[in-house]
């Protein structure tokens, strides 16, 4: 069977792990351990990001004549799981992955000049700016004006949701440049310097305590047209395309079973009533198959999704729905039972050992420190990148017909 | 038996609900919240001075009310709905249970200064090997003279922070998990050889973990003895748990009714979003859970009350019951938000914080499932004999 790994796999495997060795130094290692949002805090993003930007080795599936490494699917693979054990930083994708494919795309050769090799270098940190106060599931109801001055747009409304853009240098937004005909019809793709006359930005502090979305503010923006995406009003393509890889990037199965090894670990632990350990606790151990089943359910659909698409079965709408959903749902089902393993250790709030700048000791056991804030920001996660609601109205459509 | 309240208890509930609505609004709960000390003296005096619930479940000897597990329930409810920071459950509730139950001179004592309001209380009972098993204790008691010392650790005490004293159990004899040898002290928390570490849980609410450092116990402050601290310790557990239920019923409610409102509210696709099916039945679902959720918590006040044989058993239900639905519910109210849920901003991730927390707080679901299970084969096999 194809999915069975060569030598050659092996040795990249361990020219991976030597690297991880090397770079990922302890110091990284008990930053990162300490991480609980939906991505790495800012710093230590930009710190992780240099070191795999310098290795040729931080956009996995850009093609090689953008700067990727040109591995096959199955390297490809073996990257991202080695890293998901090692527990590396969670890099924050609104650039790599996101805005990139757009670029490649529907950028012009003096965009992709410009904005790739910036992008690659981490020169350039990415937000994206698609939601509004008013138009979250409901994307195309969005508000946003650009009106067209001489070579310029001028940008004005507000985006909201928009995660990292304290850390942003730069941000990707969908913007209304017509109200002739159906809303998806007057849309474009626009891209801004964070630091543009006329936007700002106001925090919004998550239920965790933690900061990692912003509403972002423009008054009057004037964004050149050269920084147009894709044809005027032909945004909402553009748009759709992105969000494919919103939804369906990377393989959910690796991460989530990194997950799931991380609660055993945790459950060796772990003291229970009636049972040397929770791991040997027969109702526990039946909740952790259950979870382990579901996620080989969904690694193997990914895989079987991926080979129809291969053979060029249309399904790419419909894929990137499932995985998102699924993965979505299961995820949180994994930070939910591995809360719950802590027992009373659960419930402390640990704020002041969490993050970059925490400099308190954890509460209780090391372990506990991270699974609670996890679990709360984890409820977003059924939520962005369009809901599970959203998910299975398209897959309604999309897969069934309906 | 009734389902019904008295009148007292209707004239007790209205009057709570109508001074939280006044003085304990969700903004004037945020200050509380983020300042010091987690909790508001000026309400606690309320408590004590204008509404008289601190002494709701002591006896009318000991300058209480002479309310019992119903009256408790209908407090507990309000408090949840309002979601109340300041430590009711642990002082009033858990505490005063263990003090009611107690023959000591000094519990009588302290009991008067709850009533008055200058007295909070912290149970120190949980330990870091034990799961959520109460009888699970290392803590030692060792008698030096007439006195006894004590050493050990108590983790996630909840109030402990805020309390003026701790009840703390611990052995004088037996091992691990016997209930022999196990009593009840009573423990200054400035007294040489107590430290704690102090912080929030993720509701917002107090608690510590505990070091005893041979701490010197006076025989006055053995509150109970072996023969009885089992006992006390179970029945004053059973209430705390009954309570906690209660106070579910409340915010499972205030999340249900804050999610109708809010999807009536918001629009998209050009209509409020509670016009779409798959979130009316999801509303509804939460709204079946909330209902039933309050009428397992009503059951275990009522049983307790009555003092009834399966008391323990209906408190396991109504906890097992109550915690799954905190789980569901909540997290149905979150997703209905969508990202307004997930913030700082909105009552409903402060509600859902506290329904989670409710979850573990006394044993998760599958603790009182659990216990549900081995409490109905001990009662089936006294039938069977
Ligand atoms: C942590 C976080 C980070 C985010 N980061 C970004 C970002 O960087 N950039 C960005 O642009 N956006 C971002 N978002 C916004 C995200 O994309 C939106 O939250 C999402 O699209 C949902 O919109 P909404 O929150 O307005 O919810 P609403 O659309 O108001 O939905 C509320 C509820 O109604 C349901 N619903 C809505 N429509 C339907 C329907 N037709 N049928 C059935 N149910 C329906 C939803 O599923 C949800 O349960 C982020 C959100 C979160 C929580
Ligand atoms: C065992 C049995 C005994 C019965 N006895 C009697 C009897 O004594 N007297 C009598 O009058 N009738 C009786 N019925 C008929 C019963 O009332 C109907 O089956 C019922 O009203 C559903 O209608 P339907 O079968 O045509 O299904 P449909 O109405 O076609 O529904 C099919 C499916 O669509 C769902 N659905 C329909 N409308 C909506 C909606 N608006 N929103 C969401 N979902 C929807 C339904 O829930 C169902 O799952 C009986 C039926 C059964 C199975």
């Amino acid at each position: 069977m194809a999915l069975r790994s060569s030598d050659d796999d092996e040795a990249f495997r361990d020219e991976v792990r030597a690297f991880l060795e090397a770079k990922f130094t302890p110091e990284l290692r008990a930053l990162t351990a300490r991480q609980a949002g939906v991505f790495a805090d800012g710093d230590l993003a930009r710190r992780w990001h240099r070191i795999l930007f310098e290795r040729g080795w931080i956009a996995p599936a850009w093609p090689t004549e953008y700067g990727g490494p040109g591995w096959t699917p199955r390297q490809g693979a073996i990257f991202q799981e080695e890293c998901a054990r090692a527990g590396t930083p969670r890099l924050p994708g609104m650039g790599l992955s996101l805005c990139a494919p757009v670029i490649m795309r529907y950028g012009t050769d003096a965009q992709k000049a410009f904005f790739l090799p910036r992008m690659l270098s981490g020169e350039h940190y990415w937000c994206q700016g698609y939601s509004e106060p008013q138009s979250g599931s409901d994307l195309a109801s969005l508000q946003t004006r650009a009106v067209r001055d001489g070579d310029d747009y001028v940008v004005s409304g507000s985006k909201i949701w928009t995660t990292h853009a304290q850390f942003a240098n730069w941000i990707f937004l969908l913007v209304r440049t017509s109200t002739e005909g159906k809303p998806q019809a007057g849309i474009s793709f626009l891209v801004s310097p964070m630091d543009a006359p006329g936007i700002s930005v106001r925090p919004i502090i998550s239920m965790s305590g933690e900061h990692e979305v912003n509403q972002v503010f423009f008054d009057n923006v004037r964004v050149p047209v050269a920084n147009r995406m894709g044809a005027e009003n032909e945004g909402w393509t553009v748009a759709k395309y992105l969000l494919e890889f919103e939804r369906g990037g990377g393989s959910s199965g690796v991460p989530l079973s990194v997950a799931l090894e991380r609660l055993v670990d945790i459950a060796r632990n772990q003291p229970a009533d009636g049972a040397a350990s929770l791991y040997e606790d027969p109702v526990f151990r039946r909740d952790l198959a259950r979870l382990e089943i579901e996620v080989m359910a969904l690694a193997w659909t990914e895989r079987r999704l991926a080979g129809r698409r291969r053979d060029g079965e249309s399904i790419g709408n419909a894929a990137a729905s499932l995985k998102k959903l699924c993965a979505s749902e299961l995820g949180q089902k994994i930070e939910d039972l591995s809360m719950r393993a802590l027992g009373l250790y659960a419930l402390p709030d640990q704020r002041g050992a969490l993050g970059t700048g925490a400099n308190e000791s954890p509460i209780g056991p090391e372990y506990a420190v991270t699974p609670t804030a996890r679990f709360l920001n984890g409820r977003a996660s059924t939520i962005f990148g369009g809901s599970s609601e959203v998910q299975r109205n398209i897959l309604a459509r999309v897969a069934l017909g309906l | 038996m009734s389902l019904d309240l008295t009148e007292q208890q209707t004239l007790l509930r209205d009057s709570v609900g109508r001074f939280l609505s006044d003085r304990y609004s969700f903004e004037a709960r945020r200050q509380i919240l983020n300042g010091d000390p987690g909790w508001s003296p000026t309400i606690w005096r309320a408590f004590a001075e204008e509404l008289g619930i601190l002494g709701a479940a002591f006896a009318e000897s000991a300058g209480g009310l002479g309310g019992d597990a119903l009256d408790t329930m209908v407090l507990m409810e309000e408090l949840g709905r309002a979601l109340v920071l300041e430590p009711f459950l642990e002082t009033v509730v858990l505490g005063g249970g263990l003090l009611k139950r107690c023959a000591a001179p000094l519990a009588t004592e302290t009991i008067r200064g709850i009533v008055e309001g200058h007295t909070r209380l912290a149970f120190a009972y949980s330990e870091p090997q034990a799961r959520y098993r109460w009888d699970d204790i290392l803590t030692q008691a060792r008698p030096e003279g007439a006195a006894q010392v004590l050493r050990g650790r108590k983790s996630v005490v909840f109030g402990a922070p805020a309390a003026t004293h701790l009840i703390v159990s611990a052995r004088t004899g037996g091992g691990r998990h016997d209930h022999e040898g196990v009593v009840l002290v009573l423990v200054d928390p400035k007294a040489p050889g107590v430290s704690l570490r102090s912080y929030r849980t993720l509701d917002g609410r107090l608690a510590a973990d505990i070091d005893f450092h041979d701490v010197r116990i006076p025989p006055e402050a053995v509150l109970a003895t072996s023969e009885v601290a089992p006992g006390i310790i179970e029945a004053a557990l059973d209430e705390a748990t009954a309570a906690v239920c209660a106070e579910a019923a409340g915010i499972l409610d205030r999340l249900v009714s804050d999610t109708v409102a809010y999807t009536k509210e918001r629009r998209q696709f050009g209509a409020p979003i509670a016009s779409f099916q798959v979130l009316q039945h999801r509303m509804v679902n939460m709204f079946v859970k909330a209902q039933q959720s309050a009428a397992m918590s009503h059951m275990a006040a009522l049983k307790l009350a009555e003092a009834a044989a399966d008391g323990a058993r209906s408190v396991a239900a109504a906890k097992a019951y109550v915690g799954e639905a905190c789980r569901e519910v909540g997290q149905s109210a979150i997703q209905l938000h969508g990202a307004m849920g997930v913030t700082d901003e909105l009552a409903v991730s402060h509600y859902f914080k506290r329904a989670i927390a409710i979850e573990t707080q006394f044993g998760s679901a599958e603790h009182h499932l659990n216990r549900f299970q081995q409490l109905s084969l001990g009662m089936a096999s006294k039938t069977a004999a």
